[in-house]
């Protein structure tokens, strides 16, 4: 009970949170000296009754708080407006904020299935040479540029013709059954995701090991030890289950960090996600698209933080007593 | 303190040779003029994607010459309907050393001529071949470090003071103002960086000089990274602000901003000292990432991000890889930034093992 009314109160706490985070947008944005309805009104396929309508919503001929306001009620409504194409623009974000959940997921999950083994194997066999080769590893991981890394992959794939270069499905992707769709959008997503994976791997290691190692130099673990437990029980079942909390905070962290890093890797892989999204509209300064894919990011990112919370006060029952 | 972290620097093999690595590369930078045998903006437009220049030390007749060089010529292949360069064996181009090649400023200031190797009039050297434009990859390659190895630097030193200010009133004055000032920055952190970035990019104006936009970007990644800096320091603040020192501080009558400035932030100082040299690394990424993109840095200005806006079209990263060397230089740099922050961070803090 006193869990579930912990959660229900960090989740309220989220919604002050997204309203500020949607003012700052706002008038970030607003200060851009562009015209919101520029592009829209260049577009000869786009009628001067969705402009007129467009101005109305937004009310561009009020003070900016009374448009931040009518803005809000709209995206509160699930109205986004329409993009400078003149599609809708929570249809594109339909279509494009599930691929880039899906590509960070993946990548989540990947990181830690090998990440905390790998930080843990470290941390026990702390500077031997596998711990050493390992942090040589985890340097250079974390000192490529995401980017550039992406790119060398791509030369890699057009060179040896192993690997799609770039987007999420085959041309003939429509005419596939289930099956077949399931291994074309696996094949596609082998190159961003081992991009991603090694540059987040990089710091999910670390961190479990200098975790790891710190749990394993406290007192209770050494009396463990003196009371004659065998290795593997004071490592797995009693080193680990503190270890590993601190990793779970981490969670939303790295989650965010993800976000961040997807769309450069997007960008070059020419992946249909949100990052892509977002940097294609700012380069065409589609303001409603731009103000809903930053929101629709911030949302991901808070419940991303709210999730690692709520598994945190699952995981670690010091929490609760505190709340 | 700070000598003492030279000094342990300096003892472990892996910092001193990310320090030399770091020295040699900045000291390269800092005589850019001097080294690179062109100007920034010298362009040769027959000259277009042409590959490193072959130094020869052994003449055709198999005998030791000074060093020498051949010009490439352009020629059309109608079979393959192709480009290829050919070397122009007829006419030898002499490297010379410390000799009059194309004028510059020493550092903005000291008009010169002097270049550490050039070659005759007629002759080119591209050590590291040439972009679309025909300017030589090598010589840009220095002058666009100076902006991408300083960026870091200037957004570090725009954004500690705001976040170690904003940090220390938060946590001292506590309450109602804390939780104002802490909710703003949570909603900055809420918002994916990357995303912000490239939207604060985007809304410069374009009419800007290169020295405005380069400052504009300096404060945009230094908007970026203020928050999640000032929430640690007030972290930091509020474990100190109740220690005795302090109260005897505000007994005496100390102003609170005195108490703030004077007494809590230099006890975050190695906090700080750590903080700013692990993060010099991902500023130095910011900045190529966004010039990558072309919102960054821009044209005639070179920056290793957005000399590798060219490795963006398959053509070039396939039959000119030249044009990727810049990407090895963020590598490479960022790596020994990595390892010198790691250690830094060991001895002024020996409890933690990340390493």
């Amino acid at each position: 009970m006193e869990t579930l009314k912990y959660i229900i109160k960090r989740i309220l706490q989220t919604i002050p949170l997204l309203i500020i985070v949607s003012i700052i947008s706002f008038f970030i944005i607003r200060l851009s000296p562009v015209d919101p309805l520029a592009e829209l009104k260049l577009n000869p396929s786009i009628s001067p009754v969705t402009v007129e309508r467009e101005r109305q919503r937004l009310g561009l001929d009020k003070p900016i708080i009374i448009q931040y306001g009518k803005w809000a009620y709209s995206f509160v409504r699930g109205d986004l407006g329409v993009t400078s194409t003149g599609e809708r623009v929570s249809q594109k974000l339909k279509e494009r904020i599930p691929n880039t959940l899906l590509l960070t997921s993946i990548v989540i999950l990947l990181t830690w299935i090998v990440g905390v083994p790998l930080g843990i194997i470290a941390a026990v066999h702390w500077k031997t040479a596998f711990d050493r080769i390992l942090t040589v590893l985890t340097s250079i991981g974390m000192a490529i540029p995401s980017f550039f890394f992406a790119v060398l992959l791509l030369l890699f794939a057009v060179k040896t013709g192993w690997f799609p270069i770039g987007g999420l499905t085959s041309p003939n992707f429509a005419d596939l059954n289930f099956g077949q769709k399931f291994i074309d959008i696996a094949y596609h997503l082998i190159l961003p995701v081992f991009v991603l994976f090694t540059i987040s791997l990089a710091s999910l290691q670390r961190q479990m090991r200098a975790n790891m190692l710190d749990v394993l130099d406290s007192d209770y673990v050494k009396f463990a030890r003196a009371k004659g437990l065998p290795e593997w029980i004071v490592i797995y079942k009693h080193a680990l289950r503190n270890a590993i909390n601190p990793m779970i905070t981490l969670l939303g962290f790295e989650f965010a960090g993800l976000l961040s890093g997807a769309a450069l890797t997007e960008y070059v892989f020419q992946y249909p996600g949100l990052g892509r999204l977002i940097l294609e509209a700012v380069l065409k300064s589609d303001i409603n698209l731009v103000m809903a894919s930053l929101m629709m990011g911030a949302v991901m990112l808070v419940t991303g933080n709210l999730i690692a919370d709520i598994l945190l006060i699952i995981t670690d029952p010091r929490i609760r007593v505190k709340s | 303190m700070i000598k003492e972290v030279l000094q342990q620097l300096w003892k472990d093999k892996f910092a001193r040779a990310a320090l030399i690595i770091l020295g040699f590369i900045y000291l390269s930078l800092l005589f850019a003029d001097f080294i690179a045998p062109y100007t920034k903006d010298f362009s040769d437009r027959t000259m277009a994607y042409v590959p490193p220049s072959k130094i020869f030390t052994i003449d055709e007749n198999g005998k030791l010459s000074k060093p020498y060089t051949y010009n490439y010529i352009r020629e059309f292949d109608e079979e393959n309907l192709s480009i290829k360069y050919k070397l122009d064996r007829s006419k030898k181009h002499y490297i010379k050393f410390f000799v009059k090649g194309q004028s510059y400023k020493f550092l903005g200031l000291i008009p010169s001529k002097i270049h550490l190797f050039t070659t005759d009039k007629e002759g080119r050297i591209f050590l590291l071949g040439t972009d679309i434009n025909g300017r030589d990859v090598f010589s840009r390659l220095l002058f666009g470090g100076r902006i991408s190895m300083t960026i870091g630097f200037l957004s570090l030193f725009v954004l500690f003071p705001i976040g170690l200010l904003y940090g220390g009133i938060s946590g001292y004055f506590g309450g109602k103002i804390d939780m104002i000032m802490m909710r703003f920055a949570e909603a900055i952190m809420s918002i994916p960086s990357f995303y912000l970035l490239i939207i604060l990019a985007s809304i410069l104006p374009s009419g800007m000089t290169s020295t405005q936009r380069f400052l504009l970007i300096v404060i945009i990644l230094a908007l970026i990274g203020w928050a999640g800096f000032a929430r640690v320091v007030r972290g930091m603040v509020l474990s100190i602000k109740n220690q005795e020192y302090v109260q005897a501080a505000q007994a005496i009558g100390a102003s609170r901003l005195r108490i703030i400035i004077k007494h809590i932030l230099p006890q975050t100082t190695s906090f700080v000292i750590v903080a700013m040299t692990l993060s010099i690394p991902s500023y130095i990424l910011s900045e190529s990432g966004l010039s990558f993109l072309g919102l960054g840095i821009q044209q005639p200005d070179a920056s290793w991000g957005n000399m590798l806006k060219e490795a963006q079209e398959f053509t070039n990263i396939l039959y000119r890889p030249w044009l990727l060397t810049p990407g090895f230089l963020i590598f490479v740099s960022v790596l020994a930034f990595n390892l010198i922050g790691d250690t830094i961070r060991d001895v002024l803090d020996p409890k933690s093992k990340v390493r």
